[in-house]
């Protein structure tokens, strides 16, 4: 339990997906103009990684990696190359049957996240997350952990930074800095204040 | 060769005038985190025009015969293959790089780059062109990328390409690293810096005050 709990704290915050590895950034900064669109992303974010992490664990351990089809008699093969074809067809099929999921169980969380579901198929912090998971070579328990916990990481970094961008409208920027440019620059800030989780160890 | 002028604006105008991290803001996703050493970079910005030009120009053949409610799945399906090329031809090549690079390879996939520009461009010009326009967005990317990867390498880690240009006070030398160069969050500062430059220069991009 111990080790879930510190692989969670640490895929939130050290780890964080958007801030250390800068995945998502393009949804990250056009998304991010005000705190209830950032949030409604963040957790449709969270909901997709913590499905297709597991997910594709799953399919890489029977399926992909070499020597995983010794269930289905061909212990030779070796389908790795693979890999990136397969996780982008997992993550849009995933995305589309929430879609329809949600649309027909739960109309009202449907209308709240309905527009952000399309933009997550291309959200490189999805496709990351599932890659980041069969690099470390995480188990199935682990995957589960890696998924939620890298999920409410990012959704915690876009939900802060709207929060400072609704601030930011207040200032006088100077006008090369406007819009984009001052977006970077607090990113960045934010990014500086999450390092110092680092010298955490759990 | 005289280049007419269209097909000049293609291959050069993603470059400053219309650059897809400065102004677009696609493909930032992977990008910055490759960028603190020099040859992580360099790799990394061959692999992605490669793959934009590739891709651009394969959609653009097939273009005519891809029913548009699919269009999206096709396009994956063509980059990903590309990409899929790419990862092995690394892993053979350059074994070294291609680890240190891990997941930024595959995650060229989800470059809005990519994509963007199939669907904004590729769709719609011949596959000449289109090749051209993404060699031109592949430049204009692998620019902002070089020059922020020279920063953070010279001046983070006094080297470039992994030779040394100033020697390092550790070393017994005189230069004192930036620490904060080697760190991810120097990145955004950096583009930052530069989105600020490109516009002081070019007035017509800068953003509406919001009301």
């Amino acid at each position: 339990m111990e080790h879930y709990i510190s692989m969670f704290i640490r895929a939130v915050f050290i780890e964080n997906l958007a801030l250390s590895f800068f995945l998502g950034m393009c949804t990250f900064l056009a998304v991010s103009k005000k705190v209830t669109t950032a949030f409604g992303l963040g957790v449709a974010v969270i909901v997709v990684l913590g499905l297709s992490v597991p997910a594709g664990n799953l399919v890489n351990t029977y399926i992909l990696s070499p020597g995983a089809l010794g269930w289905a008699g061909f212990p030779d093969a070796d389908l790795s190359f693979l890999r990136f074809l397969t996780f982008i067809g997992i993550i849009a099929a995933l995305v589309q049957v929430l879609e329809m999921a949600l649309d027909k169980y739960l109309p009202s969380l449907y209308n709240a996240l309905g527009i952000f579901l399309p933009l997550i198929t291309v959200n490189c912090a999805i496709f990351g997350g599932v890659l980041f998971m069969v690099e470390r070579d995480y188990n199935f328990g682990e995957s589960v952990v890696y998924g939620i916990g890298s999920g409410v990481g990012w959704a915690l970094a876009i939900t802060l930074l709207a929060a400072v961008r609704e601030k930011l409208k207040y200032a006088d920027i100077p006008d090369g800095l406007r819009g984009l440019g001052i977006t970077f620059i607090s990113t960045g800030l934010i990014g500086l204040g999450f390092m110092s989780f680092s010298g955490v160890s759990l | 060769m005289a280049l007419s002028k269209k097909v000049k604006d293609t291959l050069f105008g993603p470059i400053l005038e219309n650059n897809p991290i400065a102004l677009q803001i696609l493909g930032v996703c992977s990008a910055l985190a490759v960028t603190s050493s020099m040859d992580k970079t360099l790799v990394m910005c061959i692999a992605l025009t490669f793959v934009t030009a590739m891709s651009n120009f394969s959609i653009s053949l097939v273009r005519n015969y891809i029913p548009s409610s699919v269009r999206i799945i096709v396009q994956m399906t063509i980059i990903a293959s590309l990409v899929i090329v790419v990862d092995q031809f690394l892993q053979a090549f350059a074994y070294g790089i291609a680890q240190e690079l891990s997941v930024f390879v595959g995650l060229i996939i989800t470059n809005c780059i990519v994509m963007g520009r199939a669907e904004a461009f590729a769709m719609k010009e011949s596959p000449g062109l289109s090749f051209l326009d993404g060699i031109g967005n592949g430049l204009g990317y692998s620019a902002v990328l070089l020059i922020v990867g020279f920063i953070r390498e010279l001046f983070g880690s006094g080297s470039l390409f992994g030779y040394q240009i100033m020697s390092l006070v550790t070393d017994g030398g005189w230069y004192t690293p930036v620490g904060l160069l080697v760190m991810p969050p120097s990145a955004f500062f950096i583009i930052g810096g530069l989105i600020w430059i490109i516009r002081t220069y070019r007035p017509n991009q800068v953003e509406a005050k919001e009301v």
